[in-house]
């Protein structure tokens, strides 16, 4: 008996593993994703955090953004996303961000929606997302807010 | 001794954190050497044009550079007897300063017994089983790294010259292949960033061309002095990659061929970073 638990301990997190290693398949409309990946909206302020954490989109590793001055340290890697939301419709910056190799060939930007494809990733994050498809959408909310 | 320098980094690593973002404009003058023809640089540029005023003093000064505690550590250990053997480094080498004078810089060497190429770490060891038969000391222990930082500091000042013909051309395209490849969950290759990006701030540190003529190297922030193995699983690390192991073949590649990317630089062994 005591060695059956361990057993259905094992089946059930290797269920759960299954499940976060289903590839994430984007629906790519004329390169942008209109439709949202957690069905439902972003929201802006939650989209803020997940931008800034070093453990999360960490976007500004590699971008400057004007409005966030008060936070140390702004990369260099990528564009300003001052007024990005100008520049883009929504539709395109949640494909931007859930893999911009899909438009801009060759980036250093890494996809934040991609979960296969990838060369040695470290087990602890192996098929699984860099953001979740709710985390995603909230950034896209924030992007929203660059005007 | 060492109590001086923990107060001195403290304070040090306290002005490069301040020091972090006017950093940027104060980088204009990187002095570096013209590479040859075919390489992937036009000017190769040590990993030191790339730190703050602060760190670059720490280590120009040989009192304040603590990586001299291992330089003088090492010196000893060269002289001490150990294994069945009864030899030390000094029975069968001599004065370090004249047997081991270049023999850094043109690190790693194909070995013909073993048919592949050996690092320092790698020959040390090598020498202290065979020939001491002596224990090898594991690696990013305080003993081999300082045993490689003080006979790659015999090289001081003279140009790095790995040679990447002969046998060695098949590890020089591994090594070479690797370092163009994407690896981890960010999919960043090292050329990712340090041959496209190098020169531009990433976060809190201002990326160089990733150079190791100044390996090993002591970290500010670690407080001790780091192997290049330990900087390579580092970066692969950081990108969320599973890194290769230290000392093997991945890595002995790739050592190969960064170390060609900076053929020419002065080897600054014991480097200081933050
Ligand atoms: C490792 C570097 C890196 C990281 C991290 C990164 N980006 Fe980027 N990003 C880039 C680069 C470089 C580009 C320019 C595209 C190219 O390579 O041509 C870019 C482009 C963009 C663009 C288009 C900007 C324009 O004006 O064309 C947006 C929007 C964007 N990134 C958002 C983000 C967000 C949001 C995050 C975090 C969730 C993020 N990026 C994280 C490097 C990065
Ligand atoms: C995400 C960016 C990134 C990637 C990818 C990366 N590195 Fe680095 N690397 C850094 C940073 C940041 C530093 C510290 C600042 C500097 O010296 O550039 C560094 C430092 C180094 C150094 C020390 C340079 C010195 O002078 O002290 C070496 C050597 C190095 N990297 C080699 C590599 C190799 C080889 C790879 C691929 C396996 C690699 N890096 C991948 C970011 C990266």
């Amino acid at each position: 008996m005591r060695r059956l638990l361990p057993a259905a301990f094992l089946l059930a997190v290797s269920a759960a593993a299954a499940t976060a290693q289903q590839p994430v398949k984007l629906d790519v409309v004329n390169d942008s994703l209109p439709k949202s990946l957690s069905g439902a909206p972003g929201h802006a302020d939650a989209g803020k955090k997940v931008f800034l954490a070093r453990t999360l989109g960490n976007c500004l590793a590699c971008h400057q953004v004007t409005s966030l001055k008060s936070e140390e340290f702004h990369g260099e890697f990528g564009p300003s996303l001052d007024g990005v939301a100008g520049r883009y419709t929504e539709a395109q910056l949640r494909l931007i961000v859930a893999d911009p190799k899909l438009i801009f060939t060759d980036t250093v930007m890494p996809a934040f929606y991609k979960n296969e494809g990838l060369s040695r990733v470290r087990p602890e994050f192996a098929g699984k997302t860099i953001l979740s498809a709710a985390q995603v959408e909230d950034v896209v909310a924030f992007l929203e807010t660059l005007k | 001794m060492p109590y001086r320098h923990v107060g001195l980094l403290a304070a040090v690593v306290a002005i490069t954190a301040l020091a972090g973002v006017p950093a940027a404009a104060q980088d204009a003058g990187r002095k570096g050497i013209p590479a040859p023809p075919g390489h992937v640089f036009k000017t190769i540029i040590s990993g030191y044009e790339f730190r703050t005023k602060e760190t670059r003093a720490v280590q120009d000064d040989d009192l304040e550079n603590p990586g001299f505690l291992a330089v003088e550590r090492a010196a000893d250990v060269w002289k001490k007897v150990e294994g069945s053997e009864g030899k030390s480094c000094m029975s069968c080498h001599g004065e370090a300063e004249k047997s081991m004078k270049g023999v850094g810089a043109a690190m790693p060497k194909w070995d013909d017994k073993l048919k592949k190429p050996v690092n320092l770490e790698q020959r040390i060891n090598m020498c202290r089983s065979e020939h001491m038969k002596a224990e090898p000391w594991a690696f990013k222990s305080q003993a081999l790294t300082d045993m490689t930082t003080f006979v790659r500091y015999q090289s001081h000042g003279m140009p790095v010259a790995v040679k990447t013909d002969g046998p060695m051309s098949p590890w020089f395209e591994r090594g070479k292949q690797i370092y163009y490849t994407r690896y981890g969950q960010l999919d960043l290759a090292c050329a990712s960033c340090h041959e496209r990006n190098n020169g531009k701030f990433m976060r809190a540190d201002f990326l160089s061309q990733g150079q190791t003529n100044g390996f090993p190297t002591y970290r500010l922030r670690d407080q001790r002095l780091v192997p290049l193995h330990e900087r390579f699983e580092g970066c692969m690390f950081d990108v969320r990659a599973e890194p290769f192991k230290p000392l093997s073949d991945e890595f002995l590649a790739l050592e190969l061929y960064v170390g060609w990317r900076g053929i020419g630089l002065p080897v600054e062994t014991p480097s200081v970073r933050n």
